[in-house]
């Protein structure tokens, strides 16, 4: 199960150092929400079929309270690899080498994370691999070597049957929101106990640098219409916005 | 040399995102001093294009790609590609071009940067604009390998016309059969209906609609504006829509032209999902909820009474105006 360590939802995007690096101060990172839903599922395999679980996360020492909180929830163990996540072709080649070192079977990852919206890591990851992939993945069944996965499409949803060795983007939908699990204080316990191997990267290689980063334009303000007074509404969509 | 460009089709026909990637390499080629190619899988009439400013096109006629599956796109693409000598390569950002998109860019070895919304800011480095921080913010990226690779954010760049004479080739890919080992078994989908992805304008409902026995009032308004139907997060967790119309930060990105809240109080993650769209008309019956502040025209009311007004207002306008 591959985490993102990312900022929460409800964080205000402020960048430092003349808009060259996202300003960490004042926000609380949580697990990538997409890579949330995979993680429960994967406790359901873990229940149900007897799969081991761990969880892995390429970034530095801060990071580690986010795969702290993977184990509470129930992954067996975590790996971090030490080094900053400086794109989504380096971070896919480092989760590679682990993946190939490892064995794993099945990897499950969030179909994009919420900072930098990439969704490439896990096409890169199964590429690397030459594992099967599927993405925005809503629904996924193991039997045995073969797999049954829905993905959401534009206007609808598919389903698709494929095999292990297989790489999952996954999202809401893959478990319920109702779902998602909470560490208890029993599970935070246990994970003070299970092993938190880390790692040195493998490689140095990445494809795109951030050179800056800026922020949407500040929105004029919104004209109010009077609900008694739709025919405004229509001329001003119309000929103002003349979005109709 | 030459830009590459993935014209996306569904049962022969492109798609509005075809036009849009079309007009951004039109425009890209043009800044480079190169050609325009495209490439299209089983397309009808790919001579379409050339109003676009595409001046060579790739046509894939071959019946094993029917069916989308995205290794063996993402192989064509990527033979097309080889063929056409490109130095930059584009696709959309529909479902399935983002499916595609990072096992195109690990066959080409490209620097790949995905939701583009304006056409590079210097070509040497470089350096591209692309959404970031689910459209809080966004990032300027370098694609510092030899090849690049663009997928340009929907309805950003927007449609050109460039009329051009381009020539069409037919074009055959190497195909193995191990490329198609996932398979697609059935797709649900509404026909005919339009989508979130590719609609001009979204009506999308909140909790303040009280109840999926009141979604009729949104499909009636997406009716008559041809619009495709969406809704907040709370309501597809609360089982009243299916998860394929959640619009925010966990759920579907919507860049339309425009975009109609009702009964939505406006959460960040949901107004971070929606802020890419042009044109936002909020309805609500909280003076206070926090997407009036984002939004462009706001209506203080009740849904049950505007929205029916607001219906029949709009009929009667396309009449006047069809």
């Amino acid at each position: 199960m591959c985490i993102s360590n990312v900022p929460d939802t409800t964080s205000k995007i402020n960048f430092k150092d003349n808009n060259t690096a996202f300003d960490t101060a004042g926000v609380q990172f949580v697990i990538n929400p997409n890579d949330e839903f995979g993680l429960t599922r994967a406790m359901w395999f873990k229940e149900k079929q007897g799969a081991s679980v761990a969880v892995v996360t390429v970034g530095d020492a801060s990071v580690e309270p986010t795969l702290r909180k993977a184990l509470a929830i129930g992954a067996d163990e975590a790996y971090r690899i030490d080094a900053p996540a400086t794109d989504g072709f380096f971070v896919a080649q480092e989760l590679a080498a682990l993946v190939k070192e490892i064995g794993f079977d099945l990897v499950i990852a969030g179909r994009e994370s919420i900072d930098y919206n990439g969704g490439m890591v896990p096409g890169f990851l199964a590429s690397a691999l030459d594992y099967q992939y599927v993405t925005n993945c809503i629904s996924l069944e193991i039997d045995g070597n073969n797999a049954t996965a829905i993905r959401e499409i534009d206007g609808g949803k598919e389903t698709l049957g494929t095999q292990l060795p297989l790489v999952i983007g996954g999202q809401k939908g893959l478990v319920e929101e109702s779902d998602l699990r909470i560490p208890n204080m029993r599970g935070i316990m246990m994970a003070r106990q299970k092993p938190l191997h880390v790692r040195p990267a493998t490689t140095s290689e990445s494809h795109t640098k951030e050179i800056s980063f800026s922020k949407p334009e500040a929105k004029g303000a919104v004209t109010m219409i009077d609900p008694t007074n739709i025919d405004q509404l229509i001329s001003l969509l119309h000929n103002e916005a003349k979005v109709l | 040399m030459s830009v590459l460009i993935y014209t996306e089709t569904e049962k022969g026909v492109f798609k509005k995102n075809a036009f849009e990637v079309a007009s951004y390499g039109a425009a890209l080629a043009e800044q480079l001093g190169t050609d325009c190619v495209a490439v299209a899988i089983n397309p009808s009439d790919a001579s379409q294009l050339q109003s676009y400013g595409v001046a060579k096109i790739l046509a894939i006629k071959e019946a094993k790609l029917d069916t989308f599956n995205a290794k063996a796109y993402a192989t064509a693409i990527a033979q097309a590609a080889k063929e056409a000598n490109a130095q930059v390569v584009l696709v959309s950002s529909s479902a399935d071009s983002k499916f595609l998109s990072p096992l195109l860019a690990a066959q080409l070895g490209a620097s790949f940067a995905p939701n583009v919304v304006a056409l590079p800011e210097s070509t040497a480095p470089f350096v591209v604009k692309r959404t970031a921080f689910s459209n809080k913010g966004f990032a300027h990226t370098e694609l510092t390998g030899s090849i690049k690779m663009i997928g340009v954010a929907n309805n950003s760049y927007g449609i050109h016309k460039k009329e051009t004479s381009a020539s069409v080739t037919a074009f055959s890919p190497n195909l193995e059969d191990r490329l198609f080992a996932t398979k697609t078994t059935s797709v649900d989908k509404v026909s005919g209906k339009a989508t979130i992805a590719d609609a001009d304008v979204v009506v999308s409902g909140g909790r303040g609609l009280k109840g999926p026995e009141n979604w009729g009032l949104i499909e009636d308004l997406a009716n008559v504006l041809g619009a495709a139907t969406a809704c907040s997060k709370p309501v597809s967790d609360l089982g009243w829509r299916p998860h394929g119309e959640h619009v925010g930060q966990t759920g579907k990105p919507v860049a339309t032209n425009l975009y109609i809240a009702i009964g939505i109080s406006g959460a960040i993650q949901h107004l971070a999902g929606v802020s890419a769209s042009k044109v936002k008309v909020v309805i609500n019956t909280d003076p206070e909820a926090p997407f009036f502040k984002a939004a462009d025209y706001g209506i203080v009311g009740d849904a049950f009474t505007v929205v029916p007004e607001l219906i029949e207002k709009l009929k009667a306008f396309k009449a006047q105006n069809a």
